[in-house]
């Protein structure tokens, strides 16, 4: 079977930053793979070592940029990528669930997969949304925040458990071809060997424009509109307590013991 | 399309056998939103004991209250028909459920399958025009986002809204619905209950919870040396249990326990909301992190801006 990954490099913000209009300044941004995406590589990577899957593609909607993060993947073993990017999308300031599932949809059309394993969530965004609205576009199963699965490719099904709230797991089957959003803790995902990240640079990545998947410009635009960003109003009344370490850390010894902790009796 | 009723459709939750809370929350994000578009609020509850939740959903502000019988436990491909006929009939301008783990399983398959726009995981709440407000980078900034439609799919964060839960006089009415089983491809076999362990961390007094900024399994000594210090319990953030360096049982949070112990120190957490929805009733919060932006502070009654590897061990120091 073939597996899809969708994979996003997500935007890490440092600890003390600056709002510049409608985004954060550049300086203080970097990049990463989303956390959740590394756990659905590590899961598909899996169903290869374990003969289930024959191929493991992954797909990425971003700029050039974010090719480091695509060799990762393939690094960690995936065997060739897709990445979907123009100018409309990198004109649009909000790459909505709408767009990407428009835009990841035209991959799997393509491809085709058995299977497509996105993360619950991007670190950044945090739609939640995309693998779930993505199956709806596909006309496929799903199953959302997924932290294990068996996969039965003769007779055509997923077993998963689904993770809720309050430490409760749902027991479900779905029909494939599906979508499962993966939650992180279902396996350890591994660090790339050298011998991966020598490999990746010989893999194919492959950059598509939407037009070539048949998406117009007016999908990618989508309907949401970002006009404001700010940090939070915080309402924070902590004391912070300050000085060195040391001072800091009495301080806070201080607090603790008016409490009852660390005394003795 | 053509343009919609001005009214608000609520899709409440339950699990085994009860509405649960967010449903209430629901109920007062929906009425304030058709108290701005001058319409009516429908509410639906979707499988299971109907009739009680129905009974339940009932609340002040609410208009009508569907029932639909169909199914026992949530199959979110049952929700998909239900909530997508329940839309063709109230012709909602906004449709609102919660951003819980199942709402996340139907939710964007319907807003695809109508070609709705969605934006989940709403703090905030501005009609006409619509602006809804949601965190990104962890919680580290807010964004206003503009819906340029007249129609929109919300989901809304659990604990935002105060819940509603003075009883309306809604007219309750069961609403029939053919499923189509041809379109139900995946099915609920049971649940299960995880997270057990040898230590009861809801029972302690005092927690020192360890997150991510602890970097490595072998620095969590350190964590330990000060419980042991404090005579605390040690809890943990979720990528900490993610990576076996403690027991499941030892998680806080939305999908961990709920816990209030009389002290909290959260050490190089984050505070993501699905890990403060399980410690925000803790009596006194201190957060040790590097990061004064960090999202823990807006909930610290006590904060030390600085390097956990500095002050933890000045501060086991302290009570020996
Ligand atoms: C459906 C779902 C359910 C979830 N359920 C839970 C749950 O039950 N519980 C839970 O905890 N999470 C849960 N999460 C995960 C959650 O979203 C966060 O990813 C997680 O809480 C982050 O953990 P953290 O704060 O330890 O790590 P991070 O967010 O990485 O934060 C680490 C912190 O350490 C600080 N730091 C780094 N180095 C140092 C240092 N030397 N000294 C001091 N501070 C330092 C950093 O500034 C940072 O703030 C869930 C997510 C989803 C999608
Ligand atoms: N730009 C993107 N490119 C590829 N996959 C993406 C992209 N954005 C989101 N996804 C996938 O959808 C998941 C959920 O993202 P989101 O709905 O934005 O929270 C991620 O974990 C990815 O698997």
């Amino acid at each position: 079977m073939k597996v899809l990954v969708a994979v996003t490099e997500v935007t890490t913000v440092d600890d003390e930053f600056e709002i510049d209009g409608l985004a954060i300044d550049d300086r203080y941004l970097g990049a990463d793979m989303n956390e959740w995406d590394e756990y659905a590589v590590e899961e598909a990577v899996q169903l290869a070592e374990d003969g289930v899957a024959d191929e493991v593609v992954t797909a990425t909607v971003g700029p050039e940029e974010a090719e480091e993060t695509i060799r990762q993947a393939l690094a960690k073993g995936a065997d060739r990528a897709i990445r979907v990017w123009d100018d409309d999308c990198a004109a649009a300031d909000l790459l909505d669930v709408g767009a990407k599932t428009a835009l990841l949809a035209g991959v799997v059309a393509r491809e085709e997969p058995d299977l497509v394993l996105t993360g619950v969530q991007s670190g950044d965004a945090g739609f939640m949304a995309t693998g779930v609205s993505l199956a709806a576009d596909v006309g496929c199963q799903w199953a959302a925040v997924v932290n294990d699965l068996e996969l039965s490719p003769e007779e055509g099904t997923a077993d998963v458990r689904r993770e809720l709230e309050g430490g409760v797991e749902e027991l479900t089957t779905v029909e494939l071809p599906a979508v499962l959003t993966i939650q992180t803790g279902i396996n350890e995902p591994r660090y790339a060997s050298l011998r991966g990240i020598r490999s990746a640079q010989s893999k194919e990545l492959e950059h598509v424009t939407p037009g070539e998947l048949g998406i117009e410009p007016a999908t990618i635009e989508g309907a949401l509109r970002l006009i404001g960003m700010a940090e939070p109003d915080v309402e924070s009344e902590a004391t912070v307590l300050e000085g060195s370490a040391e001072e800091s850390a009495a301080e806070l010894a201080a607090v603790l013991r008016e409490r009852g902790v660390g005394v003795e009796g | 399309m053509s343009a919609p009723s001005p009214d608000v459709l609520a899709i409440a939750e339950h699990r085994r056998g009860d509405l649960r809370d967010v449903s209430d929350q629901l109920v007062t994000a929906g009425s304030e939103l058709a108290g701005a578009t001058g319409g009516d609020l429908h509410v639906a509850v979707v499988s299971g004991d109907v009739e009680a939740f129905g009974r339940k959903a009932n609340r002040e502000g609410v208009d009508v209250v569907h029932t639909v019988a169909d199914g026992e436990e949530f199959n979110h491909d049952v929700y998909v028909q239900a909530v997508e006929a329940l839309v063709e009939e109230v012709d909602p301008r906004y449709l609102l459920a919660p951003n819980s783990v199942n709402g996340l399983d139907y939710v964007p398959a319907v807003a695809r399958r109508l070609a709705l726009p969605l934006v989940t995981d709403v703090v905030d709440i501005e009609a006409e025009p619509l602006v809804a407000t949601r965190e990104m980078y962890g919680g580290k900034v807010e964004t206003e986002i503009e819906v340029a439609d007249d129609r929109a799919v919300l989901t809304i964060r659990a604990g935002e809204w105060p819940a509603t839960t003075d009883t309306g006089d809604a007219s309750v009415e069961p609403f029939e619905l053919e499923i189509d089983e041809s379109r139900v491809g995946s099915s609920v076999n049971g649940f299960e209950e995880v997270g057990g362990g040898d230590v009861d961390i809801t029972e302690a007094d005092v927690l020192v919870s360890v997150g991510r900024g602890i970097d490595d399994e072998e620095n969590l000594e350190l964590i330990h040396d000060l419980a042991d210090a404090l005579g605390a319990t040690v809890s943990a953030s979720r990528p900490i249990v993610d990576a076996g360096w403690l027991e499941k049982g030892r998680q806080v949070g939305q999908s961990g326990k709920v816990v209030t112990p009389d002290v909290y120190i959260a050490v190089g957490i984050s505070g993501a909301v699905q890990h403060v929805a399980g410690m925000k009733g803790s009596e006194t919060i201190v957060a040790i992190n590097t990061d004064p932006s960090a999202p823990i502070m807006d909930i610290a009654d006590y904060a030390i801006h600085d390097d956990l590897f500095e002050v933890v061990p000045a501060l086991i120091e302290e009570f020996e």
